[in-house]
C-alpha cells in the first residue's frame, strides 16, 4: 500500500511537473500580452516531433537540445506574422486565432508525420528502473523531474536576475509606463512569447518520451493547464507552478483511492478555489 | 425612420427564407437536412451571443449546455420515456440547471479570466460523458435510439420518417427562442445588459446589480443553447461526447464572429456559411480540419466585424 501510494504521488509529481511546464509558458504568455494560447498544445506537439525527426542525427541529447529552441523559433515567427495584429484588441479574437492555429497545427503534424503512434527513443540506461524494488521508478522519470526542476530554477532565475526578466515582470504590471520608458514592448512580447513556447517544446519532447507521439499528444495537457493556472491565480507565475504540482499530486493521489476520479478531483478543486478565492492561491487581489 | 424599415425588411427576409427552405434549397444543391442544421447551430450561435454580443461576456464553453441538451434529450428518449416533446423538455432543463450552478462561480469574473474559466467547466461534462461510459456510452456516445413521432391526440406528426416536419418543428422552436431573446434584449433587462456591455462600471455606478444580471443572461444564454442541443440530437438519432467538446464551443463563436456579433441575424447567417462551407469542405479533402483552422485565422484577421458588420459599414459610408 506505502509503495503503491508512493508511486502513485510520484507519478502525480510527474504528471504536475508536465502541468507546470505548460501553464507556466501560457502564464507568461497570457500575463504580458493577453493572449489565451490555445495552440500550446500544438507547439507541444510540434517539440516532440521535431525530436524525432532529430533524433536519428543528433541523437537523444541533441534532440533535446535543439528541437524545443527550434520550436520558439517557430512561436516567435508565428507571434510576428499573426499574433501581434491582435494585441490590443478584444481578447476573443487571439483565442479565435490561436484556436484555429491549433487546428492547422494538429492536421499540420498528422499531415507531414502521420496518424499513427510513433515511437520515441530515449537512451537504454534511462528505460530501466532505478532498483528492483522500485521497478516503477525508472531514470528517464527521474531525470524527467530533474530537468524540470532545473528549468523552472532557470525560468525564475532568468526573471528574476536578468534585465529582459525584469522587463517582462514589469510589462505585467503596466506594459504602457514600461513602453513610456523606452523598451521596445513589441520585441519583449515576441521574445516572451518565444520563452513560453520554448516551454512548451521542452515539456513534448519529454512527454514524447514517456508516452510516444501521436498529433494530439498535448489536448490531454491543455486543460490541466488552464486550471493550474486558474487554480494558482492569474497573474502570479509562482502560483501557476505550485497550482500545476498542486493538482498533479491531488490526481495522483485521488488515483490510490477512486480511479476513475483522478481526472474529475482537477475540476472539483478549480470549483473550489472559484468559490472560496475566485482569484487564485497567489493571485493578486483585483487584477481581474 | 429608414433604418427602422430597413430592419423591418431585412426581419421578413430572414422569415420567408426560413419558412420556405425545404422548397429552394434543393435547387440550389442544399437538402433538408442542411437547412435543419444550420437552423439549430445558428439558434445555438444566437444563444451564445445574447452572452457576448448582447451583455459583453466572451464564453468559450457553450458547447458544455449546448451537449448537455442532446444527452438529456438522447437519454430521455432511450431511458425513460419515448417522448420527443419531453425529451426536449429534460435536454433543456439539464442544461439550464448546469449553467445555473455554475453560473455564480463565474458571474464575478471578466475578460480573460471569465473567457478562461468557461473553457475549463465546458470541459467538465465533455469528461463525464467519456469517462462514465456505463451510463453514457462513453466515447461511442448514445446510439439505437431516434425521434419519436409527436401525438397531438387528434392527429399525429411523423417528424422521424418526414424530413420537412422535422424541419418545421426545429423552426417552430427556434422561432420561440428568437421572439423570447428579442423581446429580452427590448426590455429593460436586455437594455441594462447593453449598458453593461457598454460601460460595466457606469452601470454599476447606478446601481446596477452587474454580477446579478451577467449571471442571469448567461443562464438565458445556457437555456436557448441547450434547447439547440436537444434539437441537435434529435436531428442526428444520436449524441456522442464531441457535442461537448471545446471545439464545438469554438465552432459557435466563430459562426457568431463570421456573422457579425452585434447583429441579431449575425449568428445565423455566420452559422449558414460555416455550415455549407464545412458540408463543401469534408466532402472534398480529408485534410478539412486544417482549412477550417485556416478559416478561423482568416475571419479573426480580415472579417472581424463579420459579413453584416461589413455590410452596415459599407452601407452607412
Amino acid at each position: 500500500m506505502t509503495q503503491l501510494l508512493f508511486f502513485d504521488v510520484f507519478n502525480g509529481l510527474i504528471i504536475g511537473a508536465f502541468y507546470a511546464l505548460m501553464a507556466l509558458g501560457l502564464s507568461l504568455i497570457l500575463n504580458l500580452s493577453g493572449v489565451i494560447n490555445f495552440a500550446h498544445g500544438g507547439f507541444l506537439a510540434i517539440g516532440g516531433y521535431l525530436a524525432y525527426t532529430l533524433i536519428p542525427y543528433f541523437g537523444f541529447w541533441g534532440a533535446l537540445v535543439a528541437a524545443p529552441i527550434l520550436t520558439a523559433f517557430i512561436g516567435i515567427l508565428i507571434e510576428r506574422v499573426l499574433i501581434r495584429r491582435l494585441y490590443g484588441r478584444d481578447p476573443l479574437y487571439s483565442l479565435l486565432l490561436t484556436f484555429g492555429l491549433a487546428f492547422m497545427i494538429e492536421d499540420g503534424t498528422r499531415f507531414i508525420w502521420g496518424a499513427q503512434s510513433l515511437p520515441f527513443q530515449i537512451p537504454g540506461w534511462l528505460a530501466a528502473p532505478l532498483s528492483s524494488s522500485l521497478f516503477f521508478l525508472t531514470g528517464y522519470r527521474v531525470f524527467m523531474m530533474v530537468l524540470v526542476a532545473a528549468v523552472v530554477l532557470a525560468l525564475f532565475l532568468i526573471l528574476s536576475r536578468t534585465r529582459l526578466g525584469l522587463r517582462i515582470r514589469a510589462g505585467t504590471l503596466d506594459l504602457e509606463t514600461v513602453s513610456v520608458l523606452g523598451v521596445n514592448v513589441r520585441i519583449l512580447r515576441n521574445l516572451n512569447f518565444g520563452l513560453g513556447i520554448y516551454l512548451a517544446g521542452l515539456a513534448g519532447v519529454l512527454a514524447s518520451g514517456m508516452l510516444g507521439l501521436q498529433p494530439n499528444i498535448g489536448d490531454s495537457l491543455i486543460m490541466p493547464s488552464f486550471i493550474a493556472i486558474i487554480v494558482g491565480g492569474l497573474g502570479s507565475l509562482p502560483g501557476t507552478l505550485a497550482g500545476g504540482v498542486l493538482i498533479g499530486v491531488a490526481s495522483g493521489v485521488t488515483t490510490v483511492f477512486f480511479p476513475s476520479a483522478s481526472e474529475a478531483v482537477i475540476y472539483v478543486m478549480m470549483a473550489a478555489v472559484l468559490i472560496v478565492r475566485p482569484r487564485g492561491l497567489l493571485g493578486e487581489e483585483g487584477r481581474f | 425612420m429608414n433604418a427602422f424599415n430597413n430592419k423591418r425588411a431585412a426581419d421578413a427576409l430572414v422569415w420567408v427564407a426560413l419558412l420556405t427552405a425545404p422548397y429552394w434549397m434543393p435547387l440550389v444543391g442544399g437538402y433538408t437536412e442542411l437547412g435543419t442544421h444550420v437552423v439549430i447551430l445558428g439558434l445555438a450561435a444566437m444563444a451564445l451571443n445574447f452572452l457576448l454580443g448582447f451583455t459583453g461576456v466572451l464564453s468559450f464553453g457553450h458547447a458544455a449546455y449546448f451537449g448537455l441538451g442532446a444527452y438529456g434529450a438522447a437519454m430521455t428518449i432511450k431511458f425513460l420515456v419515448p417522448s420527443t416533446p419531453l425529451a426536449i423538455l429534460d435536454g433543456v432543463l439539464v442544461g439550464t440547471v448546469a449553467g445555473a450552478v455554475i453560473g455564480p462561480m463565474i458571474a464575478r469574473l471578466r475578460g480573460v479570466y471569465f473567457a478562461m474559466c468557461t473553457i475549463a467547466f465546458g470541459q467538465v461534462f465533455y469528461f463525464i460523458a467519456f469517462q462514465w461510459s456505463s451510463v453514457t456510452g462513453g466515447d461511442d456516445g448514445v446510439s439505437a435510439w431516434h425521434r419519436m413521432p409527436i401525438d397531438l391526440g387528434f392527429t399525429s406528426i411523423d417528424i422521424f420518417n418526414d424530413n420537412k416536419a422535422f424541419y418545421y418543428l426545429a423552426l417552430t422552436m427556434f422561432a420561440v427562442a428568437a421572439g423570447v431573446m428579442a423581446w429580452l434584449l427590448r426590455s429593460p433587462f436586455g437594455r441594462t445588459l447593453l449598458a453593461i456591455r457598454e460601460n460595466e462600471r457606469r452601470a454599476r455606478f447606478l446601481g446596477i446589480p452587474v454580477d446579478r444580471h451577467i449571471w442571469l443572461s448567461w443562464v438565458i444564454s445556457c437555456l436557448f443553447a441547450s434547447l439547440a442541443g436537444a434539437l441537435y440530437a434529435l436531428l442526428n438519432d444520436f449524441v456522442d461526447p464531441r457535442a461537448l467538446r471545446w471545439d464545438m464551443s469554438g465552432t459557435f463563436v466563430i459562426m457568431t464572429v463570421l456573422g457579425g456579433m452585434r447583429n441579431f441575424w449575425g449568428p445565423l447567417i455566420g452559422a449558414a456559411i460555416f455550415i455549407v462551407l464545412q458540408d463543401q469542405l469534408s466532402s472534398h479533402t480529408q485534410n478539412w480540419e486544417s482549412f477550417i483552422g485556416l478559416f478561423f485565422v482568416l475571419v479573426v484577421l480580415f472579417f472581424p466585424r463579420g459579413v453584416l458588420g461589413l455590410i452596415k459599414r459599407k452601407t452607412t459610408q
